[in-house]
């Protein structure tokens, strides 16, 4: 498993309180346009998942993530600058 | 897509404010009467969501001040400070913001919001990282997209949270620049400054406040939260604005590090935009030498303020936090947020909408700001339009 896959697959089971059982999430599930997320819901995601890898995630990678693969690609980059 | 199509959710939002009849972001105020009074609609209004905090808008030594300015210095500069010169009068404020503060130096710059940006911009570039609270105005927000430095937020008002992104900033937190504010715009709460602090002493990097809601109004001078909890010294950069306790336009930072004047010629906000006008400098400086003189202002603002916070919780309002010169009511519901605000102003009261995403935790907001100027009958009968709409649902 590739670093890119595990940091999905843990992002994926950490989406569920977010996505309530209604969509099955995959990388290319879209954060606004599949999940519904409002702005403070993205908010409390990017917390979660801050704390999940223990990073800090920029506020300017933010408009380049619309999927779940997109921000997991940001992660695995932050994890790989630190 | 066309250069307009990313305005279509903005005309949408608008539509549905214009089927509602309800527009609370194009207000016209017909005619000012006052720090506190207005005619709004043809109806004669108390203004409680202005700003004023302490009222200064109408008063006689800075009127003339402003007017003497205006026929010795003329309508305005029509130039930048770096390109066209600076007046006396620009650089003598400075001075007297500096002795105020008890800082080395100060810099003025032409709005508030551009003291954020022309000092975050100019400090912070590419490679540096900063820290602000997730809660900071967008002036805050926007220094730092101008600047291109690294941003991250962390949970509003938790210094903790503040502690844990620095740990992981490993050896970049020493040059680290953390921003809070003194009080926050939306809710009227405060930083916890003291936990800050404690936080960049063990973790080092700079420390800029942003005053804007706090300075005229805390503090034993009227310096901001800063001096009221004695951090004055601990903080790098204060920076703050002359548009709300001062009852003028600009804005300032003060620091002691020698650096400060540096950033000058290296803040495109500063060096690129026309200077504050002399009648504008001459008002804020008149001011100052109010806030200066006493602090009956600030005592008779804390009243007010306590006075309208005590007067809705007793009507069971849900307030957005402690006594301050900003009392934000939480409502539900965007509608009901609007006909609420729409009907306070049919009651004679002006007040503020604040509404999602421009507000913390997604929540809509009537927020009402109060002013030394208020009388205790104007506090009573914005109390009483709120008890008549709090019968009403």
């Amino acid at each position: 498993m590739t670093e890119y896959e595990r940091i999905l697959t843990d992002m994926t089971k950490g989406l569920a309180p977010f996505t309530k059982g209604r969509v099955e999430v995959n990388e290319n599930t879209e954060l606004v346009g599949d999940l519904e997320l409002d702005s403070l819901q993205i908010m409390e995601l990017l917390l979660f998942v801050e704390d999940s890898f223990d990073i800090s995630i920029p506020v300017s990678i933010l408009p380049d993530v619309k999927t779940v693969g997109d921000l997991a690609r940001q992660v695995e980059k932050i994890i790989g600058n630190t | 897509m066309g250069l307009f199509t990313k305005f279509e959710g903005l005309a949408q939002g608008r539509a549905e404010l214009g089927a509602l009849g309800i527009d609370p972001f194009a207000v016209r105020i017909d005619k000012i009467i006052s720090p506190t009074e207005g005619v709004i609609h043809g109806r004669h209004t108390i203004l409680a969501g202005t700003n004023n905090y302490l009222g200064l808008t109408f008063n006689p030594e800075c009127i003339a001040s402003a007017r003497l300015a205006l026929e010795h210095e003329g309508t305005g500069t029509t130039g930048s400070r770096m390109a066209n010169g600076s007046y006396s009068g620009h650089r003598k404020l400075e001075e007297e913001m500096a002795a105020f503060y008890g800082k080395r130096d100060a810099i003025v710059f032409s709005t508030g919001y551009q003291a954020n940006l022309g000092m975050i911009s100019a400090l912070a570039g590419p490679g540096d990282v900063i820290l602000i609270d997730a809660d900071c105005h967008a002036s805050i927000y926007d220094g730092c997209r101008l600047g291109g430095a690294e941003t991250i937020r962390f949970r509003h008002n938790n210094a903790e949270d503040l502690a844990k992104r620095l740990r992981r900033l490993g050896e970049r937190a020493a040059d680290a620049l953390i921003i809070v504010e003194g009080i926050y715009s939306m809710l009227g709460d405060r930083a916890p400054l003291k936990e800050i602090v404690a936080v960049k002493r063990e973790f080092g990097g700079y420390l800029m406040v942003d005053e804007a809601h706090s300075f005229g109004v805390l503090g034993e001078r009227g310096c901001g939260l800063v001096e009221e909890l004695g951090i004055i010294n601990d903080v790098d950069f204060i920076v703050g604005t002359f548009s709300k306790s001062l009852g003028c336009a600009g804005g300032f930072c003060v620091s002691n590090l020698p650096e400060l004047d540096l950033i000058r010629y290296a803040s495109r906000p500063y060096i690129f935009t026309a200077s504050p006008a002399p009648a504008t400098i001459a008002s804020a400086r008149q001011a100052l030498r109010i806030l200066e003189a006493g602090k009956d202002l600030r005592q008779k603002l804390h009243e007010n303020a306590e006075l309208l916070h005590a007067g809705l919780t007793a009507l069971g309002y849900t307030l957005g936090g402690p006594p301050s010169p900003v009392v934000a009511v939480v409502l539900e519901g965007k509608v009901a947020a609007l006909q609420f605000w729409d009907n306070l102003l049919k009651l004679g009261v002006y007040v503020n909408l604040m509404l999602p995403p421009a507000t913390p935790n997604g929540v809509c907001l009537i927020r009402c700001s109060v002013s030394a100027a208020h009388t205790s009958e104007q506090i009573d009968a914005v109390c009483a339009a709120f008890a008549k709409l709090r019968a009403k649902a």
